[in-house]
Protein backbone atom coordinates (compact mmCIF):
# COMPACT_ATOMS: atom_id res chain seq x y z
CA UNK A 1 0.00 0.00 0.00
CA UNK A 2 1.33 3.34 -1.21
CA UNK A 3 1.93 6.43 1.33
CA UNK A 4 -1.15 7.86 3.50
CA UNK A 5 -1.86 11.25 2.55
CA UNK A 6 -2.74 13.71 5.00
CA UNK A 7 -3.26 16.68 2.72
CA UNK A 8 -6.31 17.21 0.97
CA UNK A 9 -5.09 19.27 -2.03
CA UNK A 10 -2.12 16.59 -2.99
CA UNK A 11 -4.62 13.80 -2.47
CA UNK A 12 -6.88 15.68 -5.05
CA UNK A 13 -4.92 16.07 -7.11
CA UNK A 14 -3.76 12.61 -6.86
CA UNK A 15 -7.28 11.21 -7.72
CA UNK A 16 -8.18 14.13 -9.90
CA UNK A 17 -9.78 12.52 -13.08
CA UNK A 18 -12.16 9.54 -10.31
CA UNK A 19 -13.48 13.09 -8.34
CA UNK A 20 -14.49 14.76 -12.22
CA UNK A 21 -15.95 11.38 -13.17
CA UNK A 22 -18.11 11.22 -9.91
CA UNK A 23 -18.86 14.66 -10.63
CA UNK A 24 -20.31 14.31 -14.15
CA UNK A 25 -22.58 11.01 -12.06
CA UNK A 26 -23.48 12.12 -8.86
CA UNK A 27 -26.03 14.75 -8.17
CA UNK A 28 -24.80 17.85 -6.77
CA UNK A 29 -25.53 17.54 -3.31
CA UNK A 30 -24.22 13.83 -2.71
CA UNK A 31 -21.03 14.78 -4.58
CA UNK A 32 -20.16 17.77 -2.09
CA UNK A 33 -21.07 15.27 0.79
CA UNK A 34 -18.32 12.87 -0.79
CA UNK A 35 -15.50 15.56 -1.14
CA UNK A 36 -16.52 16.96 2.06
CA UNK A 37 -16.43 13.81 4.18
CA UNK A 38 -13.18 12.43 1.50
CA UNK A 39 -11.49 15.98 2.88
CA UNK A 40 -12.13 15.47 6.56
CA UNK A 41 -10.93 11.74 6.67
CA UNK A 42 -7.74 12.68 4.54
CA UNK A 43 -7.09 15.24 7.08
CA UNK A 44 -8.11 13.82 10.34
CA UNK A 45 -6.59 10.29 9.68
CA UNK A 46 -5.07 9.73 6.05
CA UNK A 47 -5.93 8.12 2.85
CA UNK A 48 -4.12 6.44 0.76
CA UNK A 49 -5.17 7.97 -3.07
CA UNK A 50 -6.15 3.65 -4.05
CA UNK A 51 -8.40 4.11 -0.47
CA UNK A 52 -9.80 7.27 -1.71
CA UNK A 53 -10.52 5.56 -5.50
CA UNK A 54 -12.34 2.69 -3.69
CA UNK A 55 -14.29 4.92 -1.55
CA UNK A 56 -15.83 6.94 -4.60
CA UNK A 57 -16.00 3.58 -6.58
CA UNK A 58 -18.16 2.39 -4.00
CA UNK A 59 -20.17 5.50 -3.46
CA UNK A 60 -20.82 5.54 -7.27
CA UNK A 61 -22.22 1.92 -7.39
CA UNK A 62 -24.07 2.20 -4.53
CA UNK A 63 -25.74 5.43 -5.80
CA UNK A 64 -26.76 3.57 -9.02
CA UNK A 65 -28.08 0.70 -6.96
CA UNK A 66 -30.33 3.35 -5.30
CA UNK A 67 -31.67 4.51 -7.82
CA UNK A 68 -35.22 3.59 -9.41
CA UNK A 69 -34.76 0.50 -11.77
CA UNK A 70 -36.14 0.70 -15.12
CA UNK A 71 -39.64 -0.62 -15.58
CA UNK A 72 -40.77 0.53 -11.65
CA UNK A 73 -44.04 1.97 -11.83
CA UNK A 74 -43.41 5.19 -10.22
CA UNK A 75 -46.87 6.90 -10.57
CA UNK A 76 -48.82 4.20 -9.56
CA UNK A 77 -46.39 3.98 -6.15
CA UNK A 78 -46.58 7.40 -5.95
CA UNK A 79 -50.06 7.34 -5.95
CA UNK A 80 -50.57 4.95 -3.78
CA UNK A 81 -48.19 6.79 -0.94
CA UNK A 82 -50.17 9.97 -1.53
CA UNK A 83 -53.35 8.07 -1.23
CA UNK A 84 -52.93 6.05 1.16
CA UNK A 85 -52.61 8.92 4.16
CA UNK A 86 -54.76 10.87 2.24
CA UNK A 87 -57.35 8.47 3.41
CA UNK A 88 -56.66 10.28 7.15
CA UNK A 89 -56.85 13.64 5.86
CA UNK A 90 -59.14 15.81 7.53
CA UNK A 91 -62.38 16.85 5.68
CA UNK A 92 -63.02 19.87 7.34
CA UNK A 93 -62.40 22.83 5.20
CA UNK A 94 -61.12 25.27 7.26
CA UNK A 95 -58.02 25.73 9.68
CA UNK A 96 -57.15 28.79 11.49
CA UNK A 97 -53.85 28.80 10.49
CA UNK A 98 -51.76 30.75 13.07
CA UNK A 99 -53.31 33.73 13.72
CA UNK A 100 -56.99 34.32 14.82
CA UNK A 101 -57.82 36.72 11.85
CA UNK A 102 -57.14 34.07 8.93
CA UNK A 103 -59.02 31.27 7.62
CA UNK A 104 -56.84 28.81 5.02
CA UNK A 105 -58.29 25.76 3.18
CA UNK A 106 -56.50 22.44 4.35
CA UNK A 107 -56.57 19.03 4.55
CA UNK A 108 -58.55 17.12 1.56
CA UNK A 109 -60.61 20.42 0.17
CA UNK A 110 -56.91 22.20 -0.52
CA UNK A 111 -55.68 19.22 -1.89
CA UNK A 112 -58.24 18.17 -4.49
CA UNK A 113 -57.95 22.10 -5.06
CA UNK A 114 -54.04 21.63 -6.34
CA UNK A 115 -54.68 18.36 -7.81
CA UNK A 116 -57.62 19.58 -9.99
CA UNK A 117 -55.45 22.66 -10.84
CA UNK A 118 -58.42 25.51 -10.50
CA UNK A 119 -58.27 28.68 -11.48
CA UNK A 120 -58.86 30.36 -8.01
CA UNK A 121 -58.25 28.88 -4.72
CA UNK A 122 -60.84 29.22 -2.16
CA UNK A 123 -58.68 30.97 -0.06
CA UNK A 124 -56.39 32.75 -1.67
CA UNK A 125 -53.21 34.14 0.15
CA UNK A 126 -50.11 36.26 -0.05
CA UNK A 127 -47.14 36.54 1.63
CA UNK A 128 -45.47 39.51 0.61
CA UNK A 129 -42.01 40.21 1.87
CA UNK A 130 -40.35 43.86 2.61
CA UNK A 131 -37.10 45.41 1.13
CA UNK A 132 -34.48 46.14 3.75
CA UNK A 133 -35.91 49.53 4.39
CA UNK A 134 -39.35 48.54 5.35
CA UNK A 135 -39.20 45.09 6.92
CA UNK A 136 -37.75 46.22 10.14
CA UNK A 137 -39.90 48.46 11.26
CA UNK A 138 -43.41 48.20 12.03
CA UNK A 139 -44.74 51.66 10.96
CA UNK A 140 -42.88 51.39 7.87
CA UNK A 141 -44.72 47.81 7.15
CA UNK A 142 -48.29 49.51 7.98
CA UNK A 143 -47.45 52.10 5.15
CA UNK A 144 -46.75 49.43 2.28
CA UNK A 145 -49.52 47.29 3.82
CA UNK A 146 -52.04 50.61 3.32
CA UNK A 147 -50.61 50.82 -0.42
CA UNK A 148 -51.65 47.21 -0.81
CA UNK A 149 -54.70 47.07 0.74
CA UNK A 150 -57.84 47.74 -1.46
CA UNK A 151 -59.99 50.25 0.25
CA UNK A 152 -63.50 51.73 -0.87
CA UNK A 153 -65.28 54.51 0.19
CA UNK A 154 -67.52 51.72 2.13
CA UNK A 155 -64.50 50.96 4.24
CA UNK A 156 -64.32 54.46 5.47
CA UNK A 157 -67.43 55.74 5.70
CA UNK A 158 -69.69 54.96 8.74
CA UNK A 159 -72.95 56.30 6.93
CA UNK A 160 -74.06 56.94 3.29
CA UNK A 161 -77.57 57.88 2.97
CA UNK A 162 -80.05 60.09 0.24
CA UNK A 163 -81.21 63.62 1.32
CA UNK A 164 -84.27 63.23 -0.65
CA UNK A 165 -85.23 66.74 0.56
CA UNK A 166 -81.97 68.31 -0.72
CA UNK A 167 -81.43 65.58 -3.18
CA UNK A 168 -78.06 64.94 -2.19
CA UNK A 169 -76.18 61.92 -0.83
CA UNK A 170 -74.73 62.03 2.47
CA UNK A 171 -71.24 60.55 3.23
CA UNK A 172 -70.14 60.65 6.95
CA UNK A 173 -66.52 59.29 7.61
CA UNK A 174 -65.84 57.56 10.38
CA UNK A 175 -62.64 58.91 11.93
CA UNK A 176 -61.23 55.90 13.31
CA UNK A 177 -60.96 54.24 10.05
CA UNK A 178 -59.81 56.89 8.52
CA UNK A 179 -57.02 56.60 10.36
CA UNK A 180 -56.19 53.16 10.29
CA UNK A 181 -56.68 52.69 6.74
CA UNK A 182 -54.47 55.66 6.62
CA UNK A 183 -56.92 57.85 4.50
CA UNK A 184 -57.40 61.39 4.09
CA UNK A 185 -60.84 63.58 4.11
CA UNK A 186 -59.43 65.36 1.18
CA UNK A 187 -58.61 61.92 -0.71
CA UNK A 188 -61.74 60.65 -0.17
CA UNK A 189 -63.29 64.32 -1.29
CA UNK A 190 -61.24 63.88 -4.58
CA UNK A 191 -62.26 60.60 -4.93
CA UNK A 192 -65.74 61.46 -4.97
CA UNK A 193 -65.51 64.40 -7.14
CA UNK A 194 -63.68 61.86 -10.11
CA UNK A 195 -67.37 60.01 -10.17
CA UNK A 196 -69.08 63.24 -11.32
CA UNK A 197 -72.19 62.37 -9.92
CA UNK A 198 -72.34 66.42 -9.03
CA UNK A 199 -70.60 68.32 -6.74
CA UNK A 200 -68.74 67.80 -3.76
CA UNK A 201 -69.21 69.71 -0.41
CA UNK A 202 -68.08 69.82 3.04
CA UNK A 203 -69.97 70.89 5.96
CA UNK A 204 -68.83 73.78 7.58
CA UNK A 205 -69.52 72.93 10.99
CA UNK A 206 -68.50 68.92 10.75
CA UNK A 207 -65.11 68.01 8.38
CA UNK A 208 -65.98 64.37 8.40
CA UNK A 209 -69.62 64.83 6.41
CA UNK A 210 -69.27 64.94 2.76
CA UNK A 211 -72.72 66.32 0.20
CA UNK A 212 -73.13 65.45 -3.27
CA UNK A 213 -75.32 67.53 -4.98
CA UNK A 214 -77.16 65.14 -7.20
CA UNK A 215 -77.89 66.34 -10.88
CA UNK A 216 -80.98 64.86 -11.74
CA UNK A 217 -83.32 65.47 -14.81
CA UNK A 218 -86.67 66.21 -14.45
CA UNK A 219 -88.20 62.66 -13.75
CA UNK A 220 -86.22 60.56 -11.62
CA UNK A 221 -86.79 56.97 -9.81
CA UNK A 222 -85.94 55.92 -6.47
CA UNK A 223 -84.13 53.18 -7.79
CA UNK A 224 -81.81 56.00 -9.71
CA UNK A 225 -80.62 57.44 -6.74
CA UNK A 226 -79.99 53.84 -5.03
CA UNK A 227 -77.96 53.37 -8.36
CA UNK A 228 -75.23 55.83 -7.45
CA UNK A 229 -75.28 55.21 -4.02
CA UNK A 230 -74.15 51.88 -4.77
CA UNK A 231 -71.46 53.64 -6.84
CA UNK A 232 -70.07 55.76 -4.09
CA UNK A 233 -70.13 52.78 -1.73
CA UNK A 234 -68.41 51.51 -4.19
CA UNK A 235 -65.84 54.00 -5.57
CA UNK A 236 -61.77 53.05 -4.93
CA UNK A 237 -59.94 55.10 -2.88
CA UNK A 238 -56.44 53.03 -3.31
CA UNK A 239 -55.24 49.91 -2.98
CA UNK A 240 -54.74 46.81 -5.54
CA UNK A 241 -57.78 44.64 -6.97
CA UNK A 242 -58.71 41.60 -5.46
CA UNK A 243 -56.31 42.54 -1.87
CA UNK A 244 -59.44 42.40 0.27
CA UNK A 245 -57.88 42.28 3.70
CA UNK A 246 -53.98 43.10 4.71
CA UNK A 247 -52.57 41.86 8.19
CA UNK A 248 -48.92 42.52 9.54
CA UNK A 249 -46.64 39.63 11.01
CA UNK A 250 -43.48 39.46 12.20
CA UNK A 251 -40.97 36.40 12.56
CA UNK A 252 -37.42 36.57 13.82
CA UNK A 253 -35.23 35.82 10.75
CA UNK A 254 -31.94 34.13 10.37
CA UNK A 255 -29.83 37.25 11.68
CA UNK A 256 -31.86 36.73 14.39
CA UNK A 257 -34.04 40.46 13.84
CA UNK A 258 -37.70 40.65 14.06
CA UNK A 259 -38.92 40.92 10.51
CA UNK A 260 -42.28 42.11 9.63
CA UNK A 261 -43.86 40.62 6.07
CA UNK A 262 -47.90 40.86 5.18
CA UNK A 263 -50.27 38.48 5.07
CA UNK A 264 -53.11 38.92 2.74
CA UNK A 265 -56.60 37.80 1.99
CA UNK A 266 -56.96 37.86 -1.73
CA UNK A 267 -54.13 37.49 -4.42
CA UNK A 268 -52.85 39.73 -7.23
CA UNK A 269 -49.29 38.58 -7.94
CA UNK A 270 -49.03 40.79 -11.19
CA UNK A 271 -49.12 44.34 -9.95
CA UNK A 272 -47.98 43.38 -6.00
CA UNK A 273 -44.74 42.69 -7.29
CA UNK A 274 -44.55 46.14 -8.89
CA UNK A 275 -45.41 48.02 -5.18
CA UNK A 276 -42.90 50.46 -3.78
CA UNK A 277 -41.33 48.73 -0.50
CA UNK A 278 -42.15 45.13 -1.38
CA UNK A 279 -39.57 42.60 -1.88
CA UNK A 280 -40.20 41.08 -5.06
CA UNK A 281 -37.94 38.34 -5.55
CA UNK A 282 -39.79 36.69 -2.52
CA UNK A 283 -43.80 37.57 -3.01
CA UNK A 284 -45.47 34.34 -2.68
CA UNK A 285 -49.22 33.43 -3.58
CA UNK A 286 -51.44 30.51 -3.04
CA UNK A 287 -52.63 30.67 -6.41
CA UNK A 288 -51.20 28.40 -8.76
CA UNK A 289 -52.47 29.76 -11.87
CA UNK A 290 -51.36 33.45 -11.34
CA UNK A 291 -47.72 31.76 -10.23
CA UNK A 292 -47.85 30.22 -14.28
CA UNK A 293 -48.63 33.67 -15.45
CA UNK A 294 -46.33 36.21 -14.22
CA UNK A 295 -43.14 33.80 -13.51
CA UNK A 296 -44.03 30.84 -15.40
CA UNK A 297 -44.16 26.93 -15.61
CA UNK A 298 -41.21 26.22 -13.78
CA UNK A 299 -41.82 28.47 -10.71
CA UNK A 300 -45.44 27.29 -10.96
CA UNK A 301 -44.13 23.43 -10.49
CA UNK A 302 -41.81 24.80 -7.54
CA UNK A 303 -44.97 26.61 -6.22
CA UNK A 304 -47.17 23.07 -6.67
CA UNK A 305 -44.86 21.03 -4.88
CA UNK A 306 -44.04 23.82 -1.87
CA UNK A 307 -48.16 23.49 -1.56
CA UNK A 308 -48.89 19.90 -1.62
CA UNK A 309 -46.16 19.58 1.08
CA UNK A 310 -47.54 22.16 3.02
CA UNK A 311 -51.05 20.47 2.81
CA UNK A 312 -49.19 17.67 4.07
CA UNK A 313 -47.06 18.07 6.51
CA UNK A 314 -49.92 20.24 8.49
CA UNK A 315 -51.74 17.30 8.48
CA UNK A 316 -49.10 15.45 9.87
CA UNK A 317 -48.75 13.36 7.04
CA UNK A 318 -45.14 11.89 5.96
CA UNK A 319 -44.91 11.77 2.33
CA UNK A 320 -41.62 11.43 0.67
CA UNK A 321 -41.32 14.90 -1.56
CA UNK A 322 -40.49 12.36 -4.42
CA UNK A 323 -43.84 11.40 -5.11
CA UNK A 324 -45.16 15.03 -4.38
CA UNK A 325 -42.50 16.13 -6.84
CA UNK A 326 -43.79 13.59 -9.90
CA UNK A 327 -47.49 14.80 -9.26
CA UNK A 328 -46.07 17.95 -10.18
CA UNK A 329 -44.11 17.13 -13.20
CA UNK A 330 -46.44 15.48 -14.30
CA UNK A 331 -48.90 18.05 -14.26
CA UNK A 332 -46.67 20.51 -15.82
CA UNK A 333 -45.28 18.68 -18.62
CA UNK A 334 -47.06 20.37 -21.11
CA UNK A 335 -45.82 23.47 -20.11
CA UNK A 336 -48.79 24.66 -18.45
CA UNK A 337 -50.52 23.32 -15.54
CA UNK A 338 -53.14 20.79 -16.39
CA UNK A 339 -55.36 19.36 -13.97
CA UNK A 340 -54.93 15.27 -12.94
CA UNK A 341 -58.29 14.77 -14.40
CA UNK A 342 -61.08 14.16 -16.75
CA UNK A 343 -59.62 17.74 -18.07
CA UNK A 344 -56.01 17.35 -18.21
CA UNK A 345 -53.51 14.51 -17.90
CA UNK A 346 -56.20 11.52 -17.47
CA UNK A 347 -58.46 13.00 -20.38
CA UNK A 348 -55.36 13.03 -22.90
CA UNK A 349 -54.32 10.05 -22.44
CA UNK A 350 -53.27 8.41 -26.09
CA UNK A 351 -55.46 5.33 -25.46
CA UNK A 352 -59.27 5.50 -25.82
CA UNK A 353 -59.57 2.09 -23.38
CA UNK A 354 -57.38 4.06 -20.91
CA UNK A 355 -60.04 7.41 -20.70
CA UNK A 356 -63.08 5.01 -21.29
CA UNK A 357 -61.65 3.31 -18.00
CA UNK A 358 -61.42 6.23 -16.16
CA UNK A 359 -64.42 8.12 -16.32
CA UNK A 360 -67.34 8.85 -18.47
CA UNK A 361 -67.08 5.20 -19.90
CA UNK A 362 -69.58 5.40 -23.02
CA UNK A 363 -68.89 8.95 -24.23
CA UNK A 364 -65.59 7.70 -24.36
CA UNK A 365 -65.75 5.56 -26.48
CA UNK A 366 -68.07 6.86 -28.62
CA UNK A 367 -65.90 9.54 -29.21
CA UNK A 368 -63.16 7.53 -30.18
CA UNK A 369 -65.06 5.21 -32.14
CA UNK A 370 -66.44 8.43 -34.26
CA UNK A 371 -62.63 9.37 -34.66
CA UNK A 372 -61.33 6.28 -35.97
CA UNK A 373 -58.88 6.02 -33.11
CA UNK A 374 -56.87 3.06 -32.47
CA UNK A 375 -55.76 1.13 -29.43
CA UNK A 376 -52.04 -0.17 -29.37
CA UNK A 377 -52.65 -1.69 -25.70
CA UNK A 378 -49.08 -0.19 -24.55
CA UNK A 379 -50.62 1.01 -20.93
CA UNK A 380 -51.67 -0.35 -18.04
CA UNK A 381 -55.12 -0.22 -18.07
CA UNK A 382 -55.38 -1.01 -21.42
CA UNK A 383 -53.28 -4.22 -21.02
CA UNK A 384 -55.87 -5.10 -17.75
CA UNK A 385 -58.97 -4.78 -19.99
CA UNK A 386 -57.43 -6.75 -22.79
CA UNK A 387 -55.55 -9.26 -20.18
CA UNK A 388 -52.28 -9.01 -21.56
CA UNK A 389 -49.22 -8.97 -19.41
CA UNK A 390 -49.13 -5.11 -17.83
CA UNK A 391 -45.82 -3.28 -19.53
CA UNK A 392 -44.24 -3.03 -16.25
CA UNK A 393 -41.31 -4.17 -14.08
CA UNK A 394 -40.63 -7.75 -16.07
CA UNK A 395 -43.45 -7.47 -18.33
CA UNK A 396 -41.83 -4.75 -19.90
CA UNK A 397 -39.51 -6.55 -21.81
CA UNK A 398 -40.57 -8.49 -24.84
CA UNK A 399 -38.74 -11.69 -26.65
CA UNK A 400 -38.31 -11.44 -30.41
CA UNK A 401 -36.21 -14.20 -32.81
CA UNK A 402 -34.17 -13.38 -35.01
CA UNK A 403 -34.41 -15.89 -37.51
CA UNK A 404 -30.52 -15.40 -39.15
CA UNK A 405 -29.39 -15.81 -35.48
CA UNK A 406 -30.59 -18.82 -34.53
CA UNK A 407 -29.95 -20.60 -38.11
CA UNK A 408 -26.51 -19.64 -37.52
CA UNK A 409 -26.81 -20.89 -33.45
CA UNK A 410 -27.99 -24.04 -35.03
CA UNK A 411 -25.21 -24.60 -37.22
CA UNK A 412 -22.99 -24.38 -34.23
CA UNK A 413 -25.07 -26.83 -32.14
CA UNK A 414 -25.21 -29.54 -35.05
CA UNK A 415 -21.78 -28.96 -35.49
CA UNK A 416 -20.38 -29.47 -31.91
CA UNK A 417 -22.82 -32.44 -31.72
CA UNK A 418 -21.23 -34.10 -34.27
CA UNK A 419 -18.23 -33.38 -33.27
CA UNK A 420 -18.26 -34.34 -29.69
CA UNK A 421 -20.82 -37.61 -31.12
CA UNK A 422 -17.64 -39.18 -32.80
CA UNK B 1 -49.17 55.35 -7.60
CA UNK B 2 -45.59 56.35 -9.03
CA UNK B 3 -44.30 53.67 -10.57
CA UNK B 4 -40.78 51.64 -9.38
CA UNK B 5 -37.11 52.22 -10.73
CA UNK B 6 -37.62 49.44 -13.18
CA UNK B 7 -40.15 47.01 -13.94
CA UNK B 8 -39.52 44.04 -11.45
CA UNK B 9 -37.47 41.17 -13.71
CA UNK B 10 -39.37 38.17 -12.81
CA UNK B 11 -35.91 36.07 -13.40
CA UNK B 12 -34.66 37.33 -10.25
CA UNK B 13 -37.89 35.76 -8.21
CA UNK B 14 -37.36 33.31 -6.14
CA UNK B 15 -39.40 30.60 -7.19
CA UNK B 16 -38.04 30.89 -10.83
CA UNK B 17 -34.54 28.54 -11.29
CA UNK B 18 -32.32 29.56 -13.78
CA UNK B 19 -33.17 29.10 -17.30
CA UNK B 20 -30.48 28.88 -20.45
CA UNK B 21 -30.82 28.31 -23.78
CA UNK B 22 -28.75 25.43 -25.03
CA UNK B 23 -26.88 25.63 -28.77
CA UNK B 24 -27.91 23.47 -30.92
CA UNK B 25 -25.10 21.23 -31.31
CA UNK B 26 -25.19 20.62 -27.90
CA UNK B 27 -29.00 19.75 -27.93
CA UNK B 28 -28.31 16.88 -30.58
CA UNK B 29 -25.61 15.75 -28.27
CA UNK B 30 -27.90 15.88 -25.49
CA UNK B 31 -30.47 14.34 -27.15
CA UNK B 32 -28.42 11.71 -28.37
CA UNK B 33 -27.58 10.55 -24.89
CA UNK B 34 -31.03 10.71 -23.86
CA UNK B 35 -31.92 8.68 -26.71
CA UNK B 36 -35.07 10.62 -27.03
CA UNK B 37 -36.70 12.86 -30.22
CA UNK B 38 -37.13 16.35 -28.75
CA UNK B 39 -40.66 16.66 -28.47
CA UNK B 40 -40.41 13.30 -25.66
CA UNK B 41 -38.71 15.94 -22.97
CA UNK B 42 -41.37 17.85 -20.96
CA UNK B 43 -42.39 21.55 -22.60
CA UNK B 44 -42.06 24.56 -22.24
CA UNK B 45 -44.62 26.98 -24.19
CA UNK B 46 -42.89 30.08 -26.24
CA UNK B 47 -45.93 32.18 -24.47
CA UNK B 48 -44.16 31.53 -21.26
CA UNK B 49 -43.04 34.61 -19.10
CA UNK B 50 -39.47 32.67 -18.68
CA UNK B 51 -39.47 31.89 -21.83
CA UNK B 52 -40.10 35.13 -23.20
CA UNK B 53 -37.78 36.92 -21.05
CA UNK B 54 -34.69 34.90 -22.38
CA UNK B 55 -36.04 35.00 -25.68
CA UNK B 56 -36.82 31.50 -26.62
CA UNK B 57 -38.12 30.53 -30.38
CA UNK B 58 -39.75 27.04 -30.76
CA UNK B 59 -37.55 24.44 -31.29
CA UNK B 60 -34.70 25.40 -28.74
CA UNK B 61 -34.01 23.37 -26.27
CA UNK B 62 -33.81 25.17 -22.53
CA UNK B 63 -31.60 23.92 -19.48
CA UNK B 64 -32.88 24.53 -15.82
CA UNK B 65 -30.94 24.24 -12.94
CA UNK B 66 -33.82 23.14 -10.27
CA UNK B 67 -33.26 23.81 -6.64
CA UNK B 68 -33.79 19.69 -5.76
CA UNK B 69 -34.81 19.00 -2.07
CA UNK B 70 -33.35 15.59 -2.90
CA UNK B 71 -30.15 16.20 -5.10
CA UNK B 72 -29.14 19.75 -4.28
CA UNK B 73 -29.11 20.73 -7.61
CA UNK B 74 -30.92 19.08 -10.81
CA UNK B 75 -30.33 20.07 -14.25
CA UNK B 76 -33.42 19.13 -16.70
CA UNK B 77 -34.16 20.38 -19.97
CA UNK B 78 -37.61 21.56 -21.76
CA UNK B 79 -38.46 21.70 -25.70
CA UNK B 80 -39.77 25.41 -26.49
CA UNK B 81 -42.97 24.60 -28.45
CA UNK B 82 -45.17 26.87 -30.15
CA UNK B 83 -48.48 26.09 -28.85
Amino acid sequence: MSSLLTSWEELKKEIHDMLEYARGKLPKRIYEELESKLQKTTEEYGLAPEEARKIIEYVLSEYEYSMVEPGEPVGTVAAQSIGEPGTQMTLRTFHYAGIREFNVTLGLPRFIELVDARREPSTPIMYIYLDEEHKYDENKAKEVARRIEYTRVSNVASEIDIDLVNLRIVVRLDPVMLEDKGVTVDQVKKVLEKLKLGKVEQDPSDPLTLYIQLELGESFSLMELQKRREKVLNAKIKGIKKIRRVIIQSMTNEEGRIEYFLVTEGSNLKEVLNVPGVDPKRVYTNNIHEIEEVLGIEAARAALIREMKDVLDEQGLDVDIRHIILVADIMTATGRVRQIGRHGVSGEKPSPLARAAFEMTTQNLFAAAARGEVDKLKGITESVIAGRVIGVGTGMVEVRMNPAQVVKSMKGVEKEASGGGN
Amino acid sequence: MAKQKKKFNILEHELVPRHEIVPPDEAIRILRELNIRPEQLPWLRVTDPVAREIGAKPGDIVRIYRKSPTAGEIVVYRYVVGY
